[in-house]
């Protein structure tokens, strides 16, 4: 009991320092709206796709909320259907980046020496690398169309500018003094690095994810509309690939239908990036005693 | 009486090539238990180094610090861990000393509950609140569930100090542990730590740069006086204080202000040649000090580093030039 009172304490605390940031808070609503609407709304919402030709690129109304597309259509429903799996390939490419950054960014920090400077060595390698080029030409002989595949191989594309952020804030807490009484208290490395440095770094850490997040929607977007990833099921990028194949982009009629996934994008990126400026707040425990 | 800590010839290098520096030279001590030894000196005198590489966080470049008998590079598992936890830190600032995201409470409990000095999670709080106590921050029931920033510079000494008490040390490392803190709560800590010193049979080294700071701590006890990663002397405190025999002793005493008017104006004030410290760099030849020295006699002091010899009233001094043909050099 005690525990979950603990719990509801935590969480009670923390929305009441997101709301003191505005512009975040209502990031952060919105970010929660589009979740639930891509997550839940699928039940809810059945996915139109009965054509009906004496329907064509309608403009949205009551009934069809965002327009229709080529075939008749509801874009509304196909929106609501697509955003699943866009969000989930960028949270596994999002954790799995910032899992691999964290990890070996404080490793490289702490280790120092030869360990160092091998991981180093393979970050800059990776950073040299142009990631979409890379992934274009990898694509060609790799069959992307398993989601989580796709996502771990964003992930494991994307870590290497975090890596480095990570290891250089490790590297200034590692001198800081309550980092070598925990050694003299001989705490032991686990509890330095997960209670000493990596509470101190969360707010970068939790800001570099929703980055990481964002960035990996855009390249997985680019990838399906340069048709290099197989296209299947519905989903925001693949509705822009589609539209634009079809020329949309030279239709008026068609504006909807191209811009509607455009916005579902640009809206979620919107409210995501806006949100970290609350999350900044949550995790700052000056702020937390004032609450 | 066995020393409960004691380091020989123990030296610290940083850097390299043309850039090394040499920040701690050949350092000896024994300290024994129940002792209270004030390692004072100018900053950047090797003091600090010192501390931290008898507390086991920084490595010598050679020498030894011995604990139980056996340098603790050779110490196994089971008497390293012995070794962490007799020999204990308190960091000078006490801004950086505690982790910012953590309250009062989990700082020492984990030490507490690590190294299994307590049964379970109540034991701790109750263990907790009687150490926040032993360091006068009282009521603790106030004070465990704040984080640091809440606390005064004062109050997060003591919760470091008493973070330090957890493991039951014997030997604490003062490293400037009031220099920090306003001048009025200085006294109350520097009472508190002598407290500690009977109550919890701690020995301690204390550094300092204030002499007067070191006069009080350590009166019944010793003062090692460090020039440049050297020592030039050291020994019991009230000799040292009323008797120095080292020119930097004297300087260094000289320098500390009398609140007694009468004293102040009989006090023979000591005129160094020159004001700057030399830099580590380039240090002078032979004893560090001569450029400075009042009594330099060429040809002697520039030429071969001074050996700390014995005193005959305890203690050590690395100076040759002797007490009789000073006075002459000054006539």
């Amino acid at each position: 009991m005690g525990f979950v009172r603990g719990f509801f304490n935590w969480l009670g605390t923390t929305l009441k320092l997101m709301t003191y940031n505005k512009a975040g808070f209502i990031g952060f609503l919105s970010t929660c709206a589009i979740l639930i609407i891509c997550l839940i709304g699928p039940f809810f919402i059945p996915l139109d796709t009965k054509t009906k030709l004496d329907n064509i690129y309608q403009p949205p109304s009551a009934e069809y909320w965002m327009g229709t597309d080529h075939q008749g259509r509801d874009i509304f429903s196909q929106i609501v259907h697509g955003g699943k799996d866009v969000i989930y390939v960028a949270a596994v490419a999002a954790f799995l980046s910032t899992f691999i950054a964290v990890g070996f960014g404080t490793l490289s920090a702490f280790a120092g020496g030869k360990i160092d400077t091998a991981i180093m060595g393979v970050t800059d390698v990776f950073l040299t690398i142009p990631q979409f080029p890379l992934l274009a030409v990898l694509a060609a002989f790799i069959t992307l169309n398993n989601l989580t595949f796709l996502g771990l191989f964003l992930g494991a594309l994307s870590w290497p500018a975090l890596l480095r952020a990570v290891r250089s804030q490790a590297l200034s807490l590692k001198e800081r003094d309550f980092v070598e009484a925990a050694r003299a208290l001989d705490l032991g490395t686990s509890h330095i690095v997960f209670r000493e440095l990596v509470p101190n770094m969360m707010t970068y850490i939790v800001i570099s994810f929703t980055l990481a997040l964002t960035a990996a929607v855009y390249t997985q977007v680019g990838l399906v509309l340069l048709g290099l990833v197989p296209v299947s099921g519905s989903n925001w990028g693949v509705m822009i690939s589609f539209a634009w194949t079809q020329g949309a982009i030279f239709f008026r009629d068609a504006m909807w239908r191209i811009m509607m996934p455009i916005l579902a994008i640009a809206l979620f990126q919107l409210s995501v990036i806006t949100m970290t400026r609350s999350l900044e707040l949550a995790f700052n425990p000056r702020l937390r005693t004032m609450v | 009486m066995a020393p409960i800590i004691e380091v020989r010839n123990l030296t610290k290098q940083f850097g390299k090539g043309a850039e090394m520096v040499t920040a701690v030279d050949s350092v000896s001590f024994a300290i024994e238990p129940g002792e209270t030894v004030c390692l004072v000196g100018e900053s950047g005198c090797g003091k600090s180094t010192t501390g931290r590489m008898v507390a086991g966080l920084l490595e010598a470049t050679s020498g030894e610090v011995i604990f139980e008998g056996k340098n603790i590079k050779q110490l196994d598992s089971a008497a390293f861990r012995r070794y962490r936890q007799t020999v204990q830190i308190i960091h000078q600032d006490p801004y950086s000393s505690l982790n910012p995201t953590q309250t009062i409470r989990q700082i020492i409990t984990a030490p507490l509950l690590r190294h299994n000095k307590v049964k379970g999670k109540s034991a701790a709080e109750a263990r907790a609140l009687e150490l926040l106590e032993v360091v006068d921050l009282t009521p603790a029931r106030d004070v465990i569930d704040k984080y640091p920033h809440q606390l005064s510079g004062g109050q997060r000494q003591r919760v470091a100090v008493a973070r330090a008490l957890t493991v039951d040390p014997k030997f604490i490392v003062a490293d400037e542990a009031v220099s920090m803190v306003d001048v009025s709560i200085r006294v109350s800590i520097l009472t508190m730590l002598a407290r500690l010193k009977k109550e919890f049979d701690v020995t301690f080294l204390f550094i300092t740069h204030d002499l007067a700071l070191a006069k009080y701590f350590a009166w019944q006890g010793r003062i090692t006086v460090m020039y440049l990663g050297r020592i030039v002397e050291d020994g019991p405190t009230q000799r040292l204080i009323t008797d120095p025999r080292h020119p930097y002793t004297q300087a260094l005493l000289s320098a500390v202000p009398e609140a007694d008017p009468e004293l102040a104006h009989h006090k023979r004030e000591i005129e160094l040649r020159d004001a700057e410290i030399p830099s580590l760099l380039a240090l002078p030849r032979g004893c560090t000090f001569h450029p400075r020295c009042p009594y330099f006699v060429a040809g002697q002091c520039d030429v071969a580093v001074p050996p700390l010899e014995a005193l005959p009233e305890g203690g050590r001094v690395a100076c040759p030039v002797r007490m009789g043909e000073r006075i002459s050099l000054l006539v």
